[in-house]
């Protein structure tokens, strides 16, 4: 059952590789650019200024929260998604999964109508003396809001490519419906999961449109780092550039952590 | 059907070079018609009245063609250092002119042409019911202010010093264009904005003037682009300045310079 | 624990009726697409009927208007993978049924050594499912199905995706959990309906077609496809040294599938090919002789088939008439100890 074989690997053709190391090239090209034009000798100055601080600590608690959030609702999309099927079940997804490719702008007006002072939401919750805009939770709103389609997306792959055999035989062994997700499911997708979370987080991290547009620029309350970005852009190139710089190491760091935490697949076949 | 990867190869780096030759193709043939056009990059405040100019400058000069890209002083002030082909440039402030011409970007003295001053905007029916300028220190107003790294947040910030009063913004917007949003969204219940930006906005915004923001008047000058095209140039500038020019700017908002 | 069933599918064009008395182990036989599969995943409640009733003992599994979901039905599946979680250790596999069921973490770790013991399975215990063999993977995975107690055991080919090496040792570890236990097993493998169970039932094309004593199905086929199962000789008596020996007092030396005590039940197996037709004794080689009466001659081809009894003989026509072969005939059917395989019965 488990007798590895290397096999030998299929051989790809030489033109192939060319695009690809051209398509590589594109992508990491314009990051070198970046740092060739990192003001060194003010680096640690420029990034270690109370606003630069501000801005990446706002960032990664908020995108912590907005991944928790996303988890808490995206699971269950996921599993609803993948496990159920019912009529309009196609257009459900279409719309879950439609942050994914609407502009972050067209978001943040979206949210902006649900969520404002006058929005569908929004002026309920002003009644009720809760006020969102320029709030933090705003800037939480719409990372998550960003993010939730990423982690339900690739949590519904996983869930649909583990295949419901596990979760069957665990039914038959007494296993309710309760225990074979929290037992069997969540286990098996465990790394799908994580996928999900690290994507999710990504793009909360990155998250600038909607902010911008929903929930207002001010230091430590609704200013991350990528809205500190854009204004010190407008007044300090330098800092601009220096920010930009830790924003990307933040994202590699993110990224690889979770791929070297990422547990192997078992078995499952 | 297969092609020999040689050739497939030699075709990508064709591509590749194609686009280098492309844009270098383009660069020749924008400078074989350089006389016949001009390129203005403005302010985006100055978006309707500078497209009426260039309209104007092109019925008067046969042949010429006006191309305009508004955006904020900032950005075109980058674009010039990256070396961005323009002929005329129009700040909305004076300080983001010094650094274009601190890179010697500029030809000549650039010239004041308006001037722009801050008002209260506030969201069409003024909900807060704001009538002064103290009215947004009050601590239940949510006030919206221009970041004080950016020229219209610099402009507000010398307006409270004049006013000896301090708002507590609940946002710090970095244009002046997402300060007005805020406002014009209802988020805001008002916000500090230039008075052409008001008058621009139509009813969603109305504008509440207050005396201090004459401390802090915002100048815009324009001057003609380091090796652009020096007769257009200065004939773009010339309408600017001139009685006709001025009094678009006047209709526009802007004050004399 | 029995089980009474009708189980109906229309998608499938299943229907079958079938009971499984306390204690009793009834194989399903028959053709790939037949259904098999079916019925066991609706009796373990992973397909829901379009019709008919099941009731386990005293529950209603399903009828009209009632449907107990699998958690609850005390039925176990075994599948012919064994589908180990993948995430867990052997141990914690067999335990999670019992912790399922509500045993504490002790109780169900305690309860899931008893069994990985039952299957001869403990040194196993702490591995992960992929460190396994296939065999010891499906032995662990009975060990799992047996940990809830289940009141019916469904097994689906529990063998065809083992190595045919380690084939025999699972045959007798099912053949021990199996004793005495309700349990409904779907094979291929006539060898399987003959060794685990006591009745066997040969569905095709969704329907019944044979139902009876293993034995009585196989040795009188009456389907189709119970025929071309029943291809095979069976000779059953108890086992002695190298061999069998039938009620008759006639002793078959055959090659055991694995080493049998004496004096156990067992089957011999072999072929109608492997069969030689000798009007008179021979003598001298290491060879079975059976004296039979000829019962029918059947022309199939070139070859023709000869039927005494419940045995049978396959030679080319031309043998057939060199001996001068006619039913009521006495002759010998002769075997060489190499084609016939012994089984524990």
């Amino acid at each position: 059952m488990s007798t590895t074989t290397r096999a030998i690997r299929h051989e790809i053709p030489r033109w192939v590789f060319v695009l690809a190391a051209g398509g590589a090239l594109f992508v990491t090209l314009p990051l070198v650019a970046m740092i060739a034009q990192v003001n060194w000798s003010q680096f640690v100055q420029l990034i270690t200024s109370e606003s630069s601080v501000a801005a990446l600590g706002l960032s990664l608690r908020t995108s912590a929260i907005a991944t928790v959030l996303c988890v808490v609702f995206g699971v269950p999309m996921a599993l609803v998604l993948a496990r159920t099927d019912f009529p309009g079940q196609q257009i459900l997804r279409a719309l879950v999964l439609l942050p994914l490719v609407l502009p972050p702008v067209v978001g943040g007006i979206a949210l902006l109508y649900t969520f404002g002072r006058q929005g569908l939401v929004g002026s309920s919750l002003e009644v009720l003396g809760v006020s969102i805009a320029f709030s933090t939770t705003a800037v939480v709103i719409a990372q998550t809001f960003v993010a939730l389609p990423f982690l339900v997306l690739s949590l519904e792959g996983a869930i649909r490519s583990a295949g419901s055999r596990y979760e069957a035989v665990a039914a038959t062994l007494g296993a309710r419906p309760g225990t074979v997700l929290r037992r069997i499911t969540l286990p098996l997708v465990l790394p799908g999961l994580i996928s999900g979370m690290v994507l999710s987080f990504a793009r909360a991290l990155g998250e600038f449109g909607a902010t911008l547009t929903f929930a207002g620029s001010l230091q430590g309350i609704t200013r991350t780092l990528p809205l500190e970005i854009y204004l010190q852009r407008e007044a300090d190139p330098d800092a601009a550039v220096a920010l930009s710089l830790v924003l990307v190491v933040v994202a590699v760091l993110v990224v690889g952590l979770a791929h070297r935490s990422r547990p192997q697949s078992g078995g499952a076949q | 059907m297969r092609l020999p990867h040689g050739i497939l190869a030699v075709l990508s780096l064709a591509t590749v070079l194609g686009l280098t030759a492309c844009g270098t193709s383009a660069d020749t043939s924008e400078a074989a018609d350089a006389d016949q056009s001009l390129t203005v990059f403005a302010a985006a405040s100055l978006q309707s009245t500078f497209t009426e100019l260039g309209e104007q400058y092109e019925a008067t000069h046969p042949g010429t063609t006006v191309t305009f890209s508004f955006a904020g002083s900032s950005d075109l002030a980058t674009q010039l250092m990256a070396g961005a082909p323009a002929d005329v440039f129009a700040s909305a402030d004076t300080l983001t002119m010094d650094r274009v011409a601190a890179e010697e970007l500029i030809d000549g003295q650039p010239e004041p042409f308006a001037t722009n001053t801050l008002t209260i905007g506030v969201p069409q029916g003024n909900p807060a019911g704001i009538t002064s300028f103290e009215d947004l220190s009050d601590p239940g107003t949510r006030v919206v202010l221009c970041a004080p790294q950016v020229p219209c947040g610099a402009a507000a910030a010398t307006a409270q010093e004049a006013a000896g009063i301090t708002v507590n913004a609940v946002s710090e917007e970095a244009s002046v264009t997402d300060t007005l949003g805020k406002i014009r969204s209802g988020e805001a219940d008002a916000g500090l904005v230039y008075v052409t930006d008001v008058l621009a906005a139509g009813d969603s915004v109305e504008g509440i003037a207050f005396p201090e923001a004459m401390d802090a008047l915002t100048t815009y000058p324009v001057a003609a682009v380091a090796g652009g095209n020096s007769e257009h140039a200065q004939g773009f500038i010339d309408l600017v300045t001139s009685p006709v020019g001025q009094q678009l700017l006047t209709d526009a908002g802007f004050g004399a310079p | 624990m029995s089980l009474t069933a009708d189980v109906q599918v229309a998608a499938r064009s299943l229907a079958v009726q079938l009971t499984v008395e306390e204690g009793e182990t009834v194989a399903v036989l028959g053709p790939n697409g037949a259904g098999k599969s079916t019925l066991l995943a609706v009796l373990a409640g992973l397909l829901r009927p379009d019709g008919g009733s099941a009731t386990l003992d005293d529950t209603t599994l399903f009828a009209e208007g009632i449907w107990l979901p699998p958690y609850a039905r005390g039925v176990s599946l075994l599948a012919q993978e064994p589908l180990l979680f993948p995430h867990l250790s052997v141990l914690d596999n067999v335990a999670f049924g019992p912790r399922s069921q509500g045993a504490s973490r002790e109780e169900s770790r305690a309860e899931a050594l008893r069994w990985l013991g039952e299957v001869e399975a403990t040194e196993f215990a702490d591995r992960r499912p992929s460190e396994l063999s296939g065999g010891q993977a499906q032995r662990v995975a009975v060990a799992r199905a047996l940990a809830t107690h289940p009141r019916l055991l469904l097994l689906d080919e529990p063998m065809a995706a083992l190595d045919i090496a380690v084939t025999p040792a699972m045959r007798r570890t099912l053949k021990r959990v199996l004793a005495g236990r309700s349990a409904i097993i779907v094979t291929h493998s006539v060898l399987d309906a003959l060794m685990l169970a006591d009745r066997t039932i040969i569905i095709q094309a969704g329907r019944v077609v044979e139902a009876g004593p293993t034995r009585d199905v196989l040795e009188r086929p009456r389907s189709a496809f119970g025929a071309s199962l029943a291809g095979l000789n069976l000779v059953s008596g108890t086992s002695t040294t190298g061999g069998l020996v039938t009620g008759d007092g006639l002793r078959l030396s055959a090659i055991a599938e694995e080493s049998l005590p004496d004096g156990q039940e067992a089957a011999a197996v072999f072929s109608p090919r492997a069969v030689s037709v000798f009007v008179v004794e021979p003598s001298g080689s290491p060879r079975n002789v059976l004296p039979v009466v000829v019962s029918d001659l059947e022309q199939r081809g070139r070859l023709v088939s000869v039927r005494a009894g419940h045995l049978s003989a396959e030679i080319t026509a031309a043998a057939a008439a060199d001996l001068d072969l006619v039913p009521g005939m006495k002759v010998f059917f002769v075997v060489k100890s190499t084609e016939v395989a012994l089984y524990a019965g």
